[in-house]
């Protein structure tokens, strides 16, 4: 059975398909149609929704798209849609919620058809912010919400204004917490018919069940795995979600490294990450959406294998290892050795990723880490370039690369980490080494760009390392998702 | 009455010019407003889905769907033959199959239906269907077309003046040729039509068109009925855009056809990579023109060429490519000139209305030679639009309508004194000259856009106005509500009229058997002509009270003030509620059909002559861009647009109306980027993979202003038509990108630059500059 709290009303699920997503659930199973859909693929956030969990701090409130979240993974949780926030006879702008109040006021819904979700995506920033905070803040929380109609700047003054209303009262989270107080821990399991559904709570439970079901599907955060429900269509017999298994979600800072559990959100790690690696805050800004960071983990991204995952080149450069588990016990591989072929992987059919183990940063250390896309918010790469090494008086040492968008698998390049080992750095010396990345890459032509481009582009965002040394002009455009 | 002046009292309680938020604001924020796929349907409600052609060119040779048709829960799979009546829907040509009959013209094309018992199982028994065709190969580029004369329309050209006398005399000629990308219209809520059966064998249709008198025309026409037994509804589309102008009836025709031959309900919704490939986008162009021009820049001689990438049937294509070329002048004076359109064939979906209808296509290339004419001789390209300006003399547009408004060059001159255009474009010189890898760029571009439809039948629309004895008042109107505040404006227009507040007045859903014979909510004469029409219908109503109580009480008919609820009149003074319920009493009729028809308009299009236009709209807007020269990455980092909406019927929908259409046009121009495979596949068929502008793209420092004008035309309070203009003022964007890497030449080498202008397009621009000041270089060292 599952069991969650839906705005103000428990509700348990005995029967449900195990593919079935949050957004089907609340659109054709429940009569709850504030929710929309307009992609499916959690690239739009018109169905945005909320979801609560115990946190460190309470109940944490994170936005989430409905339509890659699976209805069992909402076992436990809180679940808040747009109809929670006011009574359904609310009907001048006083009566609602200050999030709707402000787009209302502020004229910033025309069509319509994407407001619940961006109310959502407000109402989260409203839960996790006493003050309005930043502009950048702001943007970022919403920039995985689009709107064809407004050109979004009544959003972003909405956002300003309910802050300037009297504060609502939080009738959220006394519910939710008198919810999981309530509740009696139950097995997270529901099925229709033959198919099923579950969530272990412990490795050892998941590995018996990756036994006994080799072919279930296995689900973390769902933002690419949830595709092949909506859009493949295809009806897996079992699914076993990753998300309640306790080993996965730990998260342990050794002397010379971070152990980060496969199944841990990004949004959950880069805190601590980017304390390390600041560098990367960029690309992980720009990796999906907040609504997708909320619920993507690095095991998915990895386990998943596309050459264009964001945070395989990184991990390249960095020298990271992946702890994979199965039936015989746990083994580390070197992230460089883990990608076979396209979308091919060492992982056996019994073993899980279980944690990834990212070394702590050596004091001389440079990183660079530029992501290129068509689109500065939630855009997946036309390519991405990390580049670390030491340098010690002037000269580049231990130079490890990843490039993403290259090649069939995300690689590093053997040929530039040779051509920039032990070499000044200066721009004579990046604009030569990076003639060489023509030996190590014979990137394909396809909707993001043309195989020209990608490696134009590869070969100039050297120079841009070198400009940065220079501190002396403006190395980067100002947008404001930057 | 077909048309009547409107001013506005100069009065505090108007209803006309307020802020008022959109009519269903407080239903939207909450959820609770219905789109078509949130209706609770009938227990046995059934689904529909179409079967896709596996190929973009060949012959259909069998389609197999035995197996399907015994899957429990699958009801039917129909077919062209399965269609009672008209096979073809094309809306103005024939040309569009609505299921393939033999040939298949592009990758997807509808060539059955599957009828299920859920969504899901009918998506999925509509890929099960085996579909066996010959295949031929695709040909999918409009030069190819071009080459080939392959038009789904014929050639049209229009002249004025003696093209070689002008190129004869002329100090100057440049040529060049732009590339411009099609857009999908990515409305929110997709496709989508629900259909029920009524108990005298007629059909009720709820659809998100912008058409419901189309579709309502074509279901009937498709299913052998008359118009009178199919009813179209529509309350509000979660966004259009032109995308369901046309292209919502087929959607809407299979699923009324199975629900006719299942006797249940039916709907029919498109997932989104679906809606993405099989529905029209706006024409990819690809243009070229040659102009001569004097030692100030005035353009001398103009030789356009548009050539509309129409996909494989003429859908609206004939009049989107004829308002290309309309607009491929824009706001300039060309003195002898010659604009051919071509509407070429290629193997894709039918390219459809998409907000500006051609209009953008054609009136960037005149910001393009403005650009050009300005790098040649070494100007500002502010100077050359201005000398340019249509002024007084200089004032007959390529199709012999005479401009008479001109107001542009004085937008253009506040514009730039209010956003300091001239010290901005000295500082971002001085910061080019220094800059090694970011380059800005600054640009001012005007537009000029025709409001009316070309096609001069469909100028015309109705209206419904019922008031109760409770003194609140029934609208109802012949428009589409699909985001851009139509039925708030029209409801300020006949709270106005009667001078009640605006809760007074009600809007309903469009409905055809409430306001028949509609055209398309369309060329952004939504409220021109449905305000007009709406306060025809109160002001039938208004005469009556008032002709009522002047029979009543002796009253002087030109005393009546109606303002506030009340009526106010020499006699003495009631609420408007008591005079409703007095009338009522004395058995006078307070419901009234409204008409309206635009005046003024013609068009010759055999000698390409007339005035297709019944009044020009404009707006002026300044970009500043930068641009990442090692990597073609952009950044719109400050827009200001002062734009002219007449005396504005709601300053705050306008508003909303002018900034969304800016970025919209934005994206077309810079990160919408549509790709075919080269079997003809769409490959960008989803938000994946086709990035319209998010939040962080809107311009850091956005100044929108109105303009402070009137129209000097009759329109409804002498307002003016907002839906579509504002699109075009994202031609700023595209300017100041080449702005920005014509830097790299010293403002002397005009850059080619694709649209969409994605870092690809711009990093190739970049690299062209760059070659052509090494070629300027290495020419100028041998001198």
């Amino acid at each position: 059975m599952i069991t969650f709290l839906l705005n103000q009303t428990p509700v348990q699920i005995h029967e449900a398909a195990p593919s079935l997503s949050v957004l089907d659930w609340l659109r054709t199973k429940s009569a709850q149609r504030g929710t929309k859909e307009g992609c499916a693929s959690g690239d739009c956030g018109a169905c945005t929704v909320v979801i609560g969990a115990p946190g460190d701090h309470g109940v944490e409130y994170r936005h989430v798209n409905a339509c890659l979240m699976l209805v069992g993974q909402l076992h436990g949780k809180h679940l808040i849609t747009v109809e929670g926030l006011s009574e359904p006879s609310a009907q001048t702008p006083e009566q609602l919620h200050p999030v709707q109040r402000a787009m209302v006021e502020c004229h910033g819904s025309q069509c319509g058809f994407c407001t619940p979700g961006f109310i959502m995506s407000m109402f989260a920033l409203y839960m996790n912010f006493d003050q309005c905070p930043p502009r950048d803040t702001v943007i970022a929380h919403l920039g995985g919400n689009l709107c064809r109609c407004t050109g979004y700047r009544p959003i972003l003054d909405a956002c300003e204004r309910m802050y300037e209303y009297p504060r609502s009262s939080d009738t959220f989270r006394p519910a939710a917490q008198a919810f999981f107080d309530a509740r009696q821990p139950t097995p997270a399991v529901m099925s229709e018919g033959p198919r099923q559904f579950t969530a272990p709570e412990s490795l050892a439970e998941l590995l018996k069940l990756r036994q006994q079901w080799p072919d279930a599907r296995l689900i973390a955060g769902g933002t690419d795995l949830s595709l092949a429900f909506t859009q493949a269509l295809e009806t897996p017999a079992q699914v076993i979600s990753l998300t309640d298994v306790a080993e996965l979600q730990q998260m342990t800072e050794h002397n010379d490294c971070l152990e980060i559990g496969a199944a841990v959100s990004y949004e959950r790690f880069l805190p601590t990450l980017l304390q390390h690696y600041q560098e990367a805050e960029e690309m992980f800004h720009r990796l999906g959406s907040k609504q997708i960071r909320h619920s993507g983990t690095l095991g998915g991204s990895l386990g998943n294998a596309s050459p264009i995952g964001d945070p395989a080149p990184l991990l390249l450069a960095l020298q990271a290892d992946l702890q994979l588990v199965g039936p015989g016990g746990s083994r580390w591989v070197p992230v460089s050795e883990f990608f076979l072929a396209y979308r091919e992987t060492v992982l056996k059919d019994d073993e899980v990723i279980a944690s990834v183990r990212v070394p702590k940063r050596r004091p001389s250390q440079a990183l660079y880490c530029y992501k290129i896309s068509k689109r500065i918010e939630d855009d997946i790469s036309t390519v991405l370039l990390v580049l670390s090494f030491d340098i010690t008086d002037g000269h580049m040492h231990n130079v490890r690369s990843g490039f993403g968008g290259m090649a069939a698998i995300p690689m590093s390049s053997e040929s530039l980490n040779a051509a920039l080992e032990g070499q000044p750095l200066t721009l004579d010396t990046l604009e030569q080494a990076g003639q060489v990345l023509a030996d190590d890459f014979n990137p394909m032509s396809d909707v993001r760009a043309t195989r020209q481009y990608r490696l134009q582009v590869c070969q100039n965002l050297l120079l841009r390392v070198g400009y940065e040394q220079q501190a002396m002009a403006q190395v980067r455009i100002q947008h404001a998702a930057l | 009455m077909r048309h009547f002046e409107t001013r506005l009292p100069k009065s505090s309680h108007n209803a006309v010019g307020r802020p008022s938020p959109h009519d269903s604001a407080v239903t939207q924020v909450t959820g609770r407003a219905h789109y078509i796929d949130d209706q609770p349907l009938p227990a046995d409600a059934l689904h529909a889905y179409p079967v896709l052609a596996p190929v973009a060119q060949g012959t259909l040779k069998q389609i197999d769907s035995a197996e399907v048709e015994q899957w429990p829960g699958v009801l039917a799979v129909l077919t062209t033959e399965d269609i009672p009546g008209r096979r073809d829907i094309g809306p103005v040509f024939p040309g569009d199959v609505l299921l393939v009959e033999d040939r298949i013209h592009y990758h997807g094309q509808p060539v059955a239906v599957v009828v299920a018992e859920s969504y899901e199982l009918a998506r999925r028994a509509a890929r099960a269907v085996s579909v066996e065709v010959d295949a031929e190969a695709a040909q999918l580029t409009v030069q190819k077309a071009v080459a080939d004369q392959r038009w789904v329309r014929p050639p049209f050209t229009l002249t004025r003046g003696d093209i070689d006398q002008g190129f004869a005399g002329s100090d100057h000629e440049l040529a060049g040729e732009i590339s411009l990308g099609g857009q999908e219209h990515f409305y929110l809520e997709g496709q989508v039509a629900l259909v029920s059966p009524t108990d005298d064998g007629g059909l009720f249709v709820k659809c998100s068109t912008q058409h419901p008198s189309e579709v309502q025309h074509l279901v009937a026409d498709v299913l052998n009925k008359p118009m009178q037994a199919v009813t179209v509804e529509m309350r509000r589309m979660g966004g259009g855009f032109g995308g369901k102008e046309t292209q919502a009836a087929q959607w809407a025709i299979l699923a009324a056809m199975a629900a006719d031959v299942t006797g249940r309900t039916v709907k029919l919704r498109l997932a989104r990579a679906d809606d993405f490939r099989l529905t029209g986008k706006r024409h990819p162009f690809w243009n070229r023109y040659r102009v001569g021009f004097d030692d100030e820049g005035r353009i001398q001689a103009a030789d356009i060429e548009v050539n509309g990438n129409c996909g494989y049937s003429p859908d609206l294509s004939d009049a989107i490519v004829d308002r290309a070329m309309f607009h491929a002048d824009n706001t300039y004076f060309y003195e002898q000139v010659r604009i051919t359109g071509h509407r070429a064939k290629t193997d894709t979906v039918s390219h459809t209305a998409f907000r500006g209808f051609g209009g953008p296509q054609g009136m960037i290339v005149a910001e393009a030679i403005m650009d050009d004419v300005a790098r040649h001789l070494g100007k500002d390209p502010a100077d050359i639009r201005r000398v340019n300006l249509y002024s007084p003399g200089r004032d007959q547009t390529p199709y012999h309508q005479t401009v008479d408004q001109f107001v542009v060059g004085d937008m253009m001159q506040k514009l730039m004194d209010e956003a300091d255009y001239t010290s901005r474009r000295q500082a971002i010189a001085e910061f080019n000259r220094t800059s090694p890898i970011i380059r800005k760029g600054l640009s001012i571009t005007p537009v000029k856009f025709g409001i009316s439809f070309t096609v001069q039948h469909l100028n015309q629309a109705g209206a419904l106005v019922h008031v109760y004895t409770d003194g609140s008042i029934h609208l109802n109107h012949g428009g589409t509500e699909m985001g851009q505040g139509l039925n708030v404006k029209v409801q300020q227009i006949v709270a106005q009229a009667f001078g009640v507040p605006l809760a007074s007045v009600g809007v309903s859903a469009t409905r055809t058997d409430k306001v028949p014979n509609t055209s398309a909510t369309a060329a952004s004469s939504g409220s021109d002509l449905n305000g007009m029409a709406a306060l025809n219908a109160a002001n039938t109503i208004k005469q009556r009270l008032i002709e009522f109580l002047v029979e009543r009480d002796g009253a002087d008919p030109d005393s009546f003030v109606f303002e506030q609820g009340q009526v106010q009149y020499d006699q003495g003074s009631l609420t408007f509620k008591e005079l409703a319920k007095a009338a009522y009493e004395a058995r006078i009729s307070l419901s009234s059909t409204g008409y309206y028809a635009t005046p003024k308009i013609h068009f010759n299009r055999a000698e390409g002559k007339g005035r297709p236009f019944f009044y020009f709209a404009h707006g002026v807007s300044m970009t500043e861009v930068e641009v990442d020269t090692l990597t073609g990455e952009q950044a719109v980092t400050r827009v200001d647009i002062l734009h002219d909406v007449g005396h504005s019927l709601n300053p705050a929908i306008d508003i909303g109306q002018i900034e969304g259409g800016f970025v919209q046009g934005m994206g077309w121009l810079t990160t919408e980027d549509l790709r075919w495979d080269d079997q003809g596949a769409l490959a960008s068929f989803g938000p994946a993979t086709y990035k319209i502008p998010a939040i962080g793209d809107m311009p850091a420092e956005f100044n929108v202003r109105l303009y402070d004008s009137e129209n000097p035309e009759t329109t409804v309070f002498r307002s003016k038509a907002v839906g579509e203009p504002p699109f075009m003022l994202a031609n700023s964007v595209w300017c100041a990108i080449r702005d920005a890497v014509s830097s790299l030449s010293d403002y002397r080498f005009s850059p080619p630059l694709t649209a969409p202008a994605t870092p690809e397009s711009i990093l190739a621009a970049v690299t062209a500059t760059r070659a052509w000041s090494l070629q300027k270089q290495e020419h100028d060292d041998a001198e």
